[in-house]
């Protein structure tokens, strides 16, 4: 029967690429699939371009390939990113300017159609504007002049059309996670779009492979301490058959872990409904999978049933929300709670003398509370030390930056024995979002192949 | 005689939007029904309560011997719009394990 492997890449935008070289070197695998994009990257991405229209993909794309490209083209590894973001061609172009640069001979097709930001009006137009994606929630007209991106979850359908155009590298903007993975399996091991079980299988490899290390030990909730070399962890590495049935692994020699309770939380992490797992290529119940660890680091994973998609796609919009000025400071033993308390209470007043327009003011104590909040009970002893956190939340960019600056003070003018203040933090800005519903009829996935072969 | 929950389970947290999505697991059977039983959608959702958690849902995966429970509001605007430290909700699998629950059966004899 035939199988194929296909490995992890960055979990998101920011993750390490350094695991993946074990994954090229010694996991066998035909295939490196990799996330760059939450809804907060959309974002950040979103600023990117408003600087310059040939930005808008993430950035860790050139970088990452220039170094895994040397090992991954003569072994006949290909890539699937979504690093495109909301750029796809620009990132392509970039990549190839980057490749003849070193002389390296590639294919590299783009996956575009995902963006809906310019379209909306044209789609209004035809009546087929996105729906908010809950019953009753707030209509798209309610923040649309405001809207810096809007784009549709794609599925894996163009980027199994990309690998068969003979793509090395395939890059993405927003398609669904598990789709980056589906791609390849459907590619290699011709499944029918309609083969719903199958598909079910595949989407979730990609579900437990998507979030790189934390399918192989990070992140780990169970007894973690004695999870073996996390500084040198691996990623995981499915093996899939033409059946669907994988097994998942990572490479040898790497740290980490891979087992039934490794894997068992990463395929429950954030997929809501367990019976009704969306995706844009099949629904899936994960009711029915069994977890069979096989000793090793190798995890046999079936039993996932697959039904239709929902006819429609999911769209994620994100719009600016105003801007949010931070304040930390630490405080000794003793006291050191009153002392934060105080600080904050001065800081309040402050703000208030200077009349800035703050919204929202969230106070947090690192040592006490910044993490659990209110279900933190009190400590049982007098704490050494305590941070203030302080949020403070304004339409303003000024106010917001005019609140930070009343910080530096607190040293000399505050309660006593403040130390760990780590400079003025600038302004960050805060982002909505809206999730929404869009007909399949509305997107039109394109894929647009070039190469370098010089 | 009362324990709290991370006597007997571990949990991972993510988000979605405004929700919070957490797994709940258990080591054996025998702990997974146990709870199955004591760990309620309306404990979860009095539990969370401070946070303003509005609805909570809960499904059982006994091959996982896991609950998957699902907390409405626990996250107001979002993780880029919340102001909280832990804007991705990554700590409060952690905060439901502070949740106390019965001791199961026995459960006094195994401390002896």
């Amino acid at each position: 029967m035939k199988t194929v492997r296909i490995g992890a890449g960055p979990g998101f935008y920011g993750d390490s690429w350094a695991p993946v070289r074990a994954t090229i070197e010694r996991g066998e695998v035909r295939y490196v699939c990799s996330d760059h994009l939450s809804e907060l990257t959309l974002a950040i991405l979103a600023k990117d371009r408003a600087k310059d229209p040939q930005a808008g993909y993430t950035r860790d794309l050139v970088p990452m390939l220039a170094e895994l490209l040397p090992l991954a083209l003569p072994r006949g590894v290909r890539f699937v990113l979504n690093a495109g973001g909301l750029n796809p061609l620009a990132a392509r172009d970039a990549l190839l300017a980057a490749l003849a640069r070193v002389g390296a001979r590639a294919r590299v097709v783009a996956v575009t159609g995902d963006a809906l930001l310019d379209r909306l009006a044209e789609l209004e137009a035809a009546g087929l504007a996105p729906t908010p994606f809950e019953p009753g929630g707030a209509p798209l007209s309610q923040v649309r002049e405001r809207l810096i991106f809007a784009n549709a979850y794609l599925g894996a359908r163009p980027i199994a059309d990309a690998l068969a155009l003979g793509a090395d590298i395939v890059i993405t903007g927003r398609v669904a996670d598990a789709a980056l993975f589906l791609g390849p399996l459907v590619h290699e091991l011709g499944w029918a779009w309609d083969d719903w079980d199958r598909l079910a299988q595949g989407a979730v490899v990609g579900h437990l492979l998507e979030c790189s290390a934390q399918a192989a030990g990070g992140n780990f909730a169970g007894d973690w301490q004695a999870v073996p070399d996390l500084a040198h962890g691996g990623f995981p590495i499915a093996e899939v058959g033409e059946d669907g049935a994988a097994i998942v692994t990572k490479a040898p020699g790497t740290g980490g872990r891979v087992s039934f309770e490794t894997l068992r939380e990463q395929l429950l992490y954030e997929v809501h409904d367990p019976h009704a797992y969306h995706t844009p290529d099949v629904t899936v119940d994960l009711g029915g999978v069994t977890l069979d660890d096989l000793g090793g680091d190798r995890v046999r994973v079936t039993g996932a049933r697959g039904a239709p998609p929902p006819e429609r796609l999911k769209v994620v919009a994100g719009y600016p929300d105003g801007w949010v000025g931070t304040a930390l400071m630490g405080y000794a033993w003793p006291d050191a709670e009153a002392k934060a308390r105080a600080a904050a209470a001065m800081l309040r007043t402050r703000a208030t003398d200077a009349r800035l327009a703050i919204d929202e003011w969230h106070e947090e104590y690192l040592g006490l509370d910044s993490l659990h909040g209110p279900l933190a009970p009190r400590p049982a002893a007098e704490p050494n030390e305590v941070y203030l956190r302080v949020a403070a939340r304004s339409a303003e960019r000024r106010a917001a930056e005019a609140f930070t600056r009343l910080v530096p003070p607190l040293a000399l003018a505050g309660p006593p024995g403040a130390g760990g203040y780590g400079g003025l933090m600038p302004a960050r800005e805060l982002l909505g979002f809206w999730t929404g519903l869009v007909s399949r009829a509305a997107v039109a996935p394109r894929i647009e192949a070039a190469e370098v072969t010089a | 005689m009362k324990i709290r929950l991370v006597e007997l389970a571990t949990a991972r947290s993510g988000d979605k939007g405004e929700k919070i999505d957490l797994g709940v697991f258990a080591s054996s059977e025998l702990t997974f029904a146990w709870i199955v039983q004591e760990v309620t959608t309306e404990r979860v959702q009095t539990h969370f309560q401070p946070l303003g958690v509005t609805r909570v849902e809960r499904w059982e995966l006994p091959k996982l011997r896991a609950l998957k429970l699902v907390l409405h509001g626990a996250l107001p605007g979002g993780a880029a719009r919340t102001l909280r430290g832990d804007n991705l909700g990554k700590t409060l699998g952690s905060a439901l394990l502070r949740m106390e629950i019965d001791a199961p059966p026995g459960w006094e004899e195994r401390l002896d």
